[in-house]
């Protein structure tokens, strides 16, 4: 037998519209979790990559038993952990013997695992070792700029894995429209040898140069890190080609109160409140409003006060 | 500026990727590698913001707004695209038919009480209770009541419509395209034949019949491998055990021992009460005043009785209660 189940309240109904797939996707949540074994430095690594994706990501802090990704059967509760916290990023940070500060990056597709690219963080600089102007400081959630250099990101398939997970990661939210004024940060990752990235943060500084386009500057802000690629899985054909589809025609928004006549052309609606006389605030120099003569009124014939009352009811 | 024709710059990102640029040899220390990013990536972020302030903005209140183009990186979903929803089976039929959804007045008018009456909900025309009379036609049958019927028919025809809908809503499931709000929950299977009210099974009643079918072997489930996640059933019964009557040494004895640990126990409870000389002569004593007396019976009566009484009195509470009824009823 099948019961429909229906929210109750409208909050968790919305909640489940916010969930559901949708047509254009604006935007993926990240969720940053850890194993049985972290270090400092990784530690430091998930937070800071928190603080970046503040305001679309997630962080567990407990530690998880049995997330392995790479491994058949170690990545169901990591897809439970992806449905249940909407999250279709995940970085998974964890240290052995073996693999020393490895950090698994990767894509759900429907809360499955779509891919992994495994790195390892070297060199790790936070936050908090970097000396700047605090007005440089970006906003939360802005839009950063996106850059990738070398030659690795082309001809290595690891790298050019890695540079499309990357991007993925640290794009942001999809906007259709930008704010010129709000554009203060970028994220410069530079492949130094074929399994070695450089990935740095920065802030953007806007110099006058005489002309529309200011002169960009980066004030390195950090967090920098080197990722050294390890393991790799790619998706596979048939996914790729299921997870790629796009919306062929865009939802319209609907428009409301206009509508458009081939003799008028296009007409709108207007809607206006009613007038509330008895609400509205009445100019403060007219003399009748003024309180001491109308005070003074009332002291010297309380009968008259009365019979105006009377005749404003009858009204 | 003659590099920014081999950058590749997709401003829906916002991103830049310069594919040319290789070291020709590696810096020797940190500090000039990051020096090196940094002048690249300004580079890249220059060519950028080339392309993006020269996109025709609008200004606002906080700043000049750019509208972005659609991002040129194709990067994969994260769910499946929203699936068209399967027509119901009244649509269906409708575009078979060719009958036209027609809008209808929110309002009515109800000649009853000469007023404007909501079509739907409350305090709507034709209510029930705004019913006060039903005429009588020649079909009705005696004995009928005409309000009673017209409740339960309603009652019938929001049931259909409940049904409908369900069904509908499972062909949506079927493909895939259930409303984000709706979920179809599994109650319990129903049992075909008899028309019991299929109940939902509780998380604990699973559990329980879990228990039964995992012991429910020779073995009692005692060789059996245990399911991830299993619990051990909870209530265990006791178990009894019989030792063999046949008599024999080992096994076969303990029967024997038993038995006689326990009428030993016994025994010894009671040896000192074996023989009671004091109650013995008191008993016999007794005995002889009641045959002395039996031979007085023919002459006084009432002395008999009061000593038949006595012992029966003493040691049963229901006489003495008897005796205070008694006592009640005289007062």
């Amino acid at each position: 037998m099948l019961k429909i189940k229906t929210p109750k309240k409208g909050r968790v109904k919305r909640e489940l519209e916010k969930r559901a797939p949708k047509l254009v996707e604006t935007g993926k949540k990240t969720l940053l979790l850890q194993g049985t074994k972290t270090s400092n430095t990784l530690n430091a690594v998930l937070t800071e990559l928190y603080l970046l994706k503040k305001g679309s990501a997630v962080r567990y802090t407990r530690k998880n038993e049995n997330i392995r990704p790479f491994e058949s059967g170690g990545e169901t509760s990591l897809e439970f952990f992806s449905l249940k916290t909407d999250c279709s990023i995940f970085v998974y940070g964890s240290t052995s013997k073996k693999r020393p500060d490895n950090l698994v990056i990767g894509r759900t597709y429907d809360h499955h695992i779509y891919d992994l690219v495994e790195v390892g963080v070297e060199n790790f600089k936070p936050m908090n070792s970097f000396k700047f102007d605090k007005k440089l400081a970006p906003q939360v959630g802005s839009k950063p700029f996106v850059c990738f250099i070398g030659e690795g990101f082309e001809s290595v398939e690891e790298l050019k894995h890695l540079k499309d997970v990357l991007v993925d990661l640290l794009r942001g939210e999809v906007i259709e429209s930008l704010n010129l004024a709000g554009v203060d940060r970028a994220y410069v990752c530079t492949a130094s040898s074929s399994n070695r990235v450089f990935f740095t943060h920065c802030a953007l500084r806007l110099k006058k140069s005489g002309t529309i386009v200011p002169r960009m500057e980066l004030v390195e802000i950090g967090p920098s890190m080197d990722l050294i690629v390890r393991r790799h899985r790619l998706p596979n054909d048939s996914l790729r080609k299921e997870a790629m589809k796009t919306a062929k025609d865009q939802p319209k928004k609907k428009v409301k109160n206009v509508s458009h006549d081939s003799i008028q052309g296009k007409i709108g609606k207007i809607y206006i409140p009613d007038q509330k006389l008895g609400d509205m605030a009445l100019p403060n120099k007219s003399k009748g409003v003024k309180r001491e003569r109308r005070e003074g009124k009332r002291k010297n014939d309380p009968n008259e006060h009365a019979s105006k009352k009377q005749k404003e009811d009858s009204m | 500026m003659e590099n920014q024709s081999q950058y590749e710059v997709d401003l829906g990102n916002l991103m830049a990727f310069n594919p040319s640029h290789h070291f020709p040899s590696l810096p020797s220390s940190r500090e000039e590698l990051v020096k090196e990013c940094l002048q690249e990536g300004t580079k890249l972020v220059q060519a950028i913001a080339d392309q993006l302030f020269n996109l025709p903005s609008t200004e606002d209140i906080d700043g000049p707004l750019v509208s972005l183009p659609p991002p040129t990186t194709k990067l994969p979903r994260s769910k499946h695209l929203p699936k068209p929803k399967p027509p119901t089976k009244w649509e269906s039929f409708a575009q078979k038919r060719g009958i036209k959804k027609r809008k209808k007045d929110k309002v009515v008018w109800d000649e009853q009480t000469g007023t404007w009456k909501r079509r739907y909900g409350y305090d709507r025309v034709n209510d029930d209770k705004d019913v006060p009379i039903i005429e009588a036609k020649m079909t009705d049958e005696p004995g009928e009541d005409p309000f009673a019927k017209r409740q339960a028919e309603k009652k019938i025809r929001v049931e259909k419509q409940e049904k409908n809908r369900m069904q509908n809503l499972k062909q949506a499931d079927k493909v895939g395209a259930l409303p984000s709000h709706v979920q179809l929950a599994v109650t319990a299977l129903p049992i075909t034949g008899t028309k019991a009210v299929p109940k939902k099974v509780t998380k604990h009643e699973l559990g329980d019949v879990a228990g039964i079918v995992a012991t429910s072997t020779a073995s009692g489930g005692k060789f059996d491998k245990k399911l991830p996640g299993e619990k051990a059933p909870k209530k265990q019964g006791k178990q009894r055990k019989f030792l063999p009557v046949v008599e024999g040494t080992g096994i076969g004895s303990q029967e024997k021992e038993q038995t006689e640990k326990v009428l030993n126990k016994l025994m010894s409870k009671h040896s000192h009460e074996i023989l009671n000389v004091d109650k013995a002569i008191t008993m016999y004593n007794v005995k002889r005043e009641k045959k002395q007396k039996h031979r007085k019976n023919g002459q006084e009566k009432s002395s008999s009785t009061s000593s038949k009484l006595k012992p029966k009195n003493n040691p049963n509470k229901k006489s003495v209660k008897k005796g205070s009824s008694k006592k009640r009823k005289a007062k």
